[in-house]
């Protein structure tokens, strides 16, 4: 059987298990990339969301074989880049993070939202963030600093 | 503002945004074991016998015959066990637990063992159940006079449902052995010390065998307050058995099935009223505590302090009982047995107020509670009362009083608003004299010789703000820069127990017991030198003391106060009533770190609406849950409540630091008076609601009824 290949943060790596395997399960396990929480494994938290092709997904919905040939980004990867700089500013100016654990996959859904819409109404974020759940913030302030945030990196998106 | 309360960057912003952060979850597995837990399938049976197949090399079964110390997990009592005991007594309860190093390998040794039951008949019916966990009453006055002479008396009853925290990291512990034969337990929780009581008592040893540091915690909101405790035991017993690291962490539908949540409630008030006022109330309150005591006396206790709201007469009887039933154990959860009495007894002041022709704001001034007066359990409100102010400001935010006026008048068409506003507060810290008698809270202050200063306290950073705001109260006593101050995640074995992260206690409790360290630590401060001050807990002067036996006195140093107002716009075709907008002010006192605070409020407060409005969970006649899922099990997303406005009012406790109180639960409490007062509104007429939450579904329920 041939390996999986698909590109994990810019890096080109083969996948030697099941192309039945979740990807969420993979990324965790096979590739430590522990950014990705795991909040229900069905497909509705979106703790667990990493970009496939740019494309926001819950990766505990994704099965291997899908992700062959793919370019998936965690935030191993997304946190090094200048876009990740902006977002970062944004959510520490208004305290947007309480207990963590949605924030990597909240961080890479604002990412998806802008380089579609790289500047949102309100609506559009609440929008683009509403398939990922946080139990602390009420939202608000992570509403805020996505939209602080589009507009300070303006150009980055 | 204050200066305290300029908002900084949260210490553990950088870890958590970049997704560093280790939760327990997120450790190497190489080497541990993963634990799984064979659960009863039955309500209520006698266990006749466990038929485990034969296990491969390496793996484990795990049950009550393996527990070394004591199978009782040291809870408020002692009656939930390690593993089942003879019996089981809610389907879910954990029998035994299977480890080993494969998870799929485990799934399969779990489906393959048998399990013998006598089923026995469950309890289920709260109405029914008879076997009392606790049982408290208080009264002051002369009830029985003031029901004689009242123009009118009033009797409603009001249920509230489950609610579940769901914090998004779901439960998870992990044990290790270490070399000196000692245990270390580490894992998601708010009370490392709780943990370490319980796990001690399990494996019976010394308080030194054992260590438990909390791990970053996605979460918690009391879901993580006693809960650790018996998973931690059971890790650990595995842990031991094994001799090998054992983890365990919940997948999302066992963790909404099988851990505690909010008590369901029913209350029964009657209530006199002479001359347009309230001159007495007899209250019932009854919480499911399902098959456990778990902290059902405390929940019970705060919720029944609560009983009378934010009104003062003179004549009240309080009864309140915690009731058995053999579902998932009932526990903590934010707010604590308040919110379902606030929602009671806001909807009662509504319906008495709407039958005597009164606006029901106008009738809850007339009989709001003032600086001085007696508090339900003959107490004192020692401190001012600003709830005149917050209505005001409230009103401002949303023109609340005209609105509610206009709304009163008969609508038609397809789309009806309503506006609703509840009142309430919160007691700030343990309830009655649990600081004093019980908690003793103890911190200290570690200066290192190059100037650095770390706060050595038991308290969890659960995503509240402490690892920010402690560091924030020290450093600001030392004048030293915020950087020069840390505070770690607690382990036991290297700090004190300044008591559990809960009751909104850690920020105006230990915040202020780190606040005079901080003073003693500059006073003695010698450059270069390694120092460690100490600081105890000591009850404020002003405090009439609380004896549980008479129900009487200070239940609670000082409140925090809510007002919150909640505008629906009601779809009488699909029964959805869309929130417009949702305000709220709040008086926690002097907000340690603005951002941070108004991140609670805000937080809570969508919680709050929640548990008025989506989250409904309940059992079937066989005594399961059937709302295990986020498809079954709704919490708010960001599109839920878009209109969400929160204000700080600022009324200062004198010993808080700074002037600070209890935060963190305040906002949700008084949400559903609010949320289903406005429903009522919309649907209109004479509809009389009395249940939380109150579901798209169960308005279309009524008005069907209605229409009838």
């Amino acid at each position: 059987m041939d390996a999986i290949r698909f590109v994990l943060n810019g890096q080109e790596v083969s996948y030697e298990g099941n192309a039945s395997d979740r990807l969420l399960d993979v990324l965790r396990d096979t590739y430590r990339a522990t950014s990705v929480k795991c909040g229900c494994k069905e497909g509705e938290c979106g703790a667990c969301s990493v970009l496939m092709d740019g494309v926001l997904v819950n990766s505990c919905c994704v099965a291997m074989g899908a992700a062959s040939g793919s370019s998936v980004t965690t935030m191993e990867g997304f946190r090094e880049t200048k876009r990740y700089a902006v977002l970062d500013r944004a959510f520490a100016a208004v305290s947007a993070v309480q207990c963590g654990f949605c924030i990597p996959g909240m961080v890479l859904a604002a990412e998806a939202l802008l380089s579609k819409t790289p500047h949102p109404t309100e609506d559009e974020i609440r929008e683009g963030l509403s398939g990922n759940l946080c139990r602390c913030t009420g939202y608000n302030a992570i509403v805020n600093a996505v939209s602080a945030a589009a507009k300070e990196g303006n150009g980055l998106w | 503002m204050e200066k305290i309360s300029e908002s900084v960057v949260k210490k553990d912003h950088a870890p958590k945004m970049s997704g560093r952060s280790v939760y327990v979850g997120d450790y190497s597995g190489d080497g541990v074991l993963t634990g799984k837990f064979l659960r009863s399938t039955l309500a209520r049976a006698k266990v006749l016998g466990v038929e485990v197949p034969p296990l491969p090399d390496g793996y484990f079964y795990v049950d009550k015959t393996d527990v070394p110390g004591d199978n009782n997990v040291n809870i408020v009592l002692d009656d939930t066990p390690v593993f089942a005991r003879d019996t089981v007594e809610y389907i879910g309860e954990p029998i035994g637990m299977v480890v080993g190093p494969e998870e799929q390998v485990v799934d399969r040794l779990l489906s393959e063992i048998k399990v013998a039951y006598e089923e026995l008949a469950p309890m289920l019916d709260l109405r029914k159940a008879d076997t009392v966990f606790f049982n408290y009453e208080y009264e002051k006055g002369n009830l029985e006079k003031a029901f004689a002479e009242a123009d009118k008396v009033y009797e409603e009853e009001f249920s509230t449902g489950y609610q579940d925290q769901t914090y998004l990291e779901p439960q998870g512990m992990m044990a290790e052995p270490e070399e000196n034969g000692h245990m270390y337990v580490h894992g998601s929780m708010q009370c490392a010390y709780y943990v370490h009581g319980a796990v001690m008592r399990a494996l019976g040893c010394r308080p030194d065998e054992v260590h438990i540091l909390q791990d970053v915690t996605g979460g918690g909101f009391g879901g993580k307050e006693a809960f650790p405790s018996i998973l931690g035991c059971q890790v650990a017993v595995a842990a031991r058995k094994a001799n090998a690291p054992v983890r365990c962490i919940f997948g999302r539908r066992e963790d909404l099935e099988f851990t505690s949540k909010r008590h369901p409630s029913l209350c029964v008030y009657k209530v006199a009223v002479k001359n347009g006022k309230v001159t007495g109330m007899d209250i019932d309150v009854k919480f499911n505590s399902g098959a456990y005591t778990t902290l059902s006396p405390v929940v019970l206790q705060r919720g029944i302090i609560c009983a009378s709201g934010v009104y003062s007469f003179d004549n009240l009887h309080v009864h309140g009982r915690a009731l058995k039933t053999n579902t998932t154990p009932s526990g903590a959860y934010r707010g604590f047995g308040a919110p379902q009495t606030f929602f009671a007894v806001e909807m009662m002041m509504n319906h008495i107020a709407r039958d005597l022709g009164l606006d029901s704001l106008q009738f809850k001034e007339a009989n709001l509670a003032r600086q001085g007066d007696a508090t339900s359990t003959s107490g004192k409100y020692h401190f001012p009362i600003p709830l005149p102010e917050m209505i005001n400001e409230v009103d401002r935010a949303c023109d609340f009083r005209r609105k509610h006026l206009e709304y009163e008048k008969p609508q038609t068409g397809r789309y009806r608003k309503g506006i609703g506003m509840a009142l309430w507060f919160h007691g700030a810290g343990f309830t009655g004299s649990g600081e004093r008698d019980h908690i003793k809270a103890v911190c200290k202050l570690h200066k290192y010789p190059d100037g650095t200063v770390e706060v050595l306290a038991s308290n969890g950073e659960i995503g509240q703000g402490l690892r920010t705001t402690f560091p924030k109260i020290v450093a600001h006593e030392l004048n030293l820069p915020l950087e020069k101050v840390y505070y770690n995640h607690p382990d036991t074995a290297r700090v004190p127990d300044s008591g559990p992260t809960v009751a909104s206690r850690s920020l105006m409790v230990v915040g202020e017991l780190l606040r005079r360290a901080a003073i003693k630590l500059r006073t003695q401060w010698i450059e270069g030198e390694d120092q460690i001050v100490e600081e105890h807990f000591r009850e404020p002067d002003f405090m009439i003391p609380f004896y549980l036996d008479k129900f009487q006195g200070d239940a609670y140093p000082t409140y925090a106060w809510g007002v919150g107002a909640i505008e629906v716009e009601l779809d009488t075709c699909t029964g959805i009533s869309k929130i417009l907008g949702a305000y709220g002010s709040f008086d926690v006192g002097t907000p340690i770190d603005y951002n941070i605070v108004i991140g609670q409020m805000e937080g809570g407060y969508l919680q709050g609406i929640g548990y008025a409005s989506i989250e409904k969970m309940d059992y079937d006649s066989k005594g399961r849950i059937r709302n295990n899922s986020f498809s079954d099990y709704l919490i708010p997303t960001t599109k839920d409540v878009p209109n969400l406005k929160c204000m700080l009012h600022v009324e200062q406790y004198p010993d808080g630091p700074y002037g600070a109180k209890g935060a963190g639960e305040l906002p949700l409490v008084g949400a559903p008076g609010a949320y289903v007062a406005a429903v009522e509104q919309a649907i209109g007429g004479k509809v009389s609601l009395h249940h939380a939450p109150f579901t798209a579904e169960d308005t279309l329920n009524v008005m069907m009824k209605e229409a009838e």
